[in-house]
């Protein structure tokens, strides 16, 4: 037991320690920016690898929660005078709301059929965001007021690196602390067999809700992380192509491993920047490289190696 | 007293009637089996009565409560617990793990104590490991605690979700077709168990095709043919039911004998 507690923690504590020890080497400014925004996609992947990995149920539409989370920080300061903080949280608080409202009826649909409800929800937030102009800005997008806590402003990219870093390392242990408690054992539950859970007492349906609830703050909380920092928003963080790019985060770093989805995020944020060496060629690279993963490591980057390396599960 | 009693409870597939107008009472600690030829219903009847199923018509009755149409997870905390023929195993995960989701109802569900990990949730996670590995160790499983439910023998799986629904404490437990595709010997330790399980006051409904297990270890067995009740008895009065072997053996053979022997 003392050991399984030693694992359990393993994870988040090298994460800490990542994110420490980068800010060491990093060589310049553009390179802590870049490392921030991993850490925000790393913070909407847990959330949705805990929904996906973990629980087995599929959103295309994440990024909608993502896209109002970035917008209330956006929004509820300008409109109604809100400390950005206030802010974030009620974001949070809206989605986990939203999430338990729109979850209840379409949780109760399995594979391809929730896949296409969550892509109709996502759709659905994007067009309310682009077209609500008087409030959102439409696709121009809109700014967001700086972060200002007690007479301190954050403003520079390492001051975000170790905010977002600090979120990013919060989510991770939050999870990981769910994947190990009761909770967590009925989620991967219901993934391997409803009909099983549900004979032992599992509600199915409460547990699917819940899931999603918790993934939806996660990914709203990442999306007002990446509003601040940029001090500007637009429609595109709660569009389509956007949840695309978490489930692939996902996938790619391995489903259900909260390593892994550090590792996606990573992989995903840093390597279009650094294929621009290609030019032109960047983006078929890109596409070739993500087929070459898949490919090679097919239970995503972090289990696939963990099992090449010592069988171990991370 | 009957702690699960089943009245005129029938489904139909289409045009199928997959289980019509059947009933039984099974007294408590009994070993109750349902046995049939293959398509006769008991899988079906077990769907039935575990609310994987909503019946059209009939009457589920546990410990004298109406629990027709409830789901399984009600019927869980009402006592009754299940395994299926077809293995429904939690393949990610460790075989303690697996029998802790089955007591899953018998530990503390605080969300935001799950996320934080209090004290509380790591000392129920304590008991709820210490719980499952006592339930490994009756179904003989002691051994594969730490193994991943994917890497375990078909032998073994069997015995795991058995495990499993004990955890739960049900005071009925049905066991669809436990020894199906097990060797003699694995046959003959689930036929303990089954046995064990039944004299420590648990109500056990067992469907299985082992017809030397059936006859061995049940109180009562319940024929089923085409969905609908053929015989009900002891072991003896089935066995030597004319209509029983009639559906077991057929007619057409004992015809061609009796004008072969002229």
């Amino acid at each position: 037991m003392r050991k399984l507690m030693s694992n359990r923690l393993a994870v988040p504590a090298f994460l800490a320690l990542l994110v420490v020890g980068l800010a060491f080497v990093m060589p310049s400014n553009f390179y802590f920016r870049v490392a921030a925004l991993v850490w925000i996609s790393a913070l909407a992947v847990i959330g949705l690898n805990l929904l996906m990995g973990f629980a087995g149920q599929v959103s295309l539409g994440h990024a909608g929660f993502f896209g109002l989370g970035a917008y209330s920080v956006a929004i509820l300061p300008a409109q109604f005078g809100l400390h950005p903080v206030i802010a974030l949280i009620a974001g949070g608080a809206g989605c986990a709301l939203l999430a338990f409202v729109v979850g209840r009826p379409i949780l109760r649909l399995k594979g391809h059929y929730l896949a296409v409800a969550t892509l109709g929800f996502g759709i659905l937030v994007s067009m309310v965001i682009s077209n609500e102009a008087w409030l959102t800005g439409g696709p121009d997008g809109m700014p967001v007021p700086r972060l200002a806590l007690f007479g301190w402003r954050a403003r520079g990219a390492d001051t975000w690196y170790w905010i977002t870093g600090g979120l990013m390392v919060i989510g991770a242990l939050l999870a990981v602390n769910l994947v190990a408690s009761p909770t967590g054992r009925a989620l991967r539950a219901l993934h391997d067999s409803e009909v099983a859970a549900r004979v032992v007492g599992v509600d199915v349906g409460c547990y699917k809700l819940i899931v999603f609830v918790i993934s939806a703050v996660y990914a709203s909380v990442a999306g007002s992380a990446l509003a601040l920092v940029n001090g500007f928003i637009t429609p595109d963080a709660a569009g389509f192509l956007h949840s695309i790019q978490l489930v692939t985060m996902v996938v790619l770093g391995g489903m259900g491993s909260i390593l892994g989805s550090v590792v996606g995020a990573a992989v995903l944020v840093v390597l279009p920047q650094a294929l621009t060496v290609f030019h032109d060629y960047e983006h078929l690279m890109l596409g070739f490289m993500m087929m070459a993963f898949m490919i090679l490591l097919r239970s995503g980057i972090v289990p696939s190696l963990s099992m090449l390396i010592g069988g171990r599960r991370a | 007293m009957s702690v699960l009693q089943v009245e005129e409870i029938g489904i139909a597939f289409g045009g199928v009637k997959a289980v019509d107008h059947v009933s039984f009472r099974v007294n408590e600690g009994d070993v109750f089996s349902i046995i049939g030829p293959n398509g006769a219903g008991k899988t079906t009847l077990f769907n039935l009565v575990s609310g994987v199923y909503q019946p059209k018509y009939g009457k589920v009755l546990l410990e004298g409560a109406d629990v027709t149409g409830l789901e399984p997870q009600t019927l869980a905390r009402r006592g009754l617990s299940r395994t299926f023929q077809n293995l429904q195993v939690f393949f990610r995960m460790t075989a303690r793990e697996n029998v802790m989701v089955g007591r899953h109802l018998k530990e503390k569900r605080g969300l935001l104590a799950h996320i934080l990990a209090l004290p509380a949730t790591a000392r129920q996670n304590r008991e709820s490991a210490a719980a499952a590995d006592a339930y490994l160790e009756r179904v003989g499983l002691g051994g594969y605690a730490d193994t991943p439910a994917a890497a375990m023998p078909y032998g073994a799986l069997k015995r795991l979700e058995i495990a499993r629904a004990l955890a739960a404490g049900p005071k009925v437990l049905l066991l669809d077709e436990p020894a199906a595709g097990c060797n003699a010997v694995e046959t003959e330790e689930i036929e303990k168990l089954v046995r064990n399980i039944a004299d420590e006051g648990t109500t056990v409904v067992l469907v299985e095709h082992d017809m030397k297990m059936v006859m061995r270890i049940s109180d009562r067995v319940h024929v089923l043919e085409f969905g609908k009740t053929l015989a009900e008895g002891t072991a003896e009065e089935v066995r030597t039911h004319p209509k029983v072997i009639e559906a077991y053996l057929g007619t057409h053979g004992s015809k061609e004998a009796a004008v072969a022997l002229g």
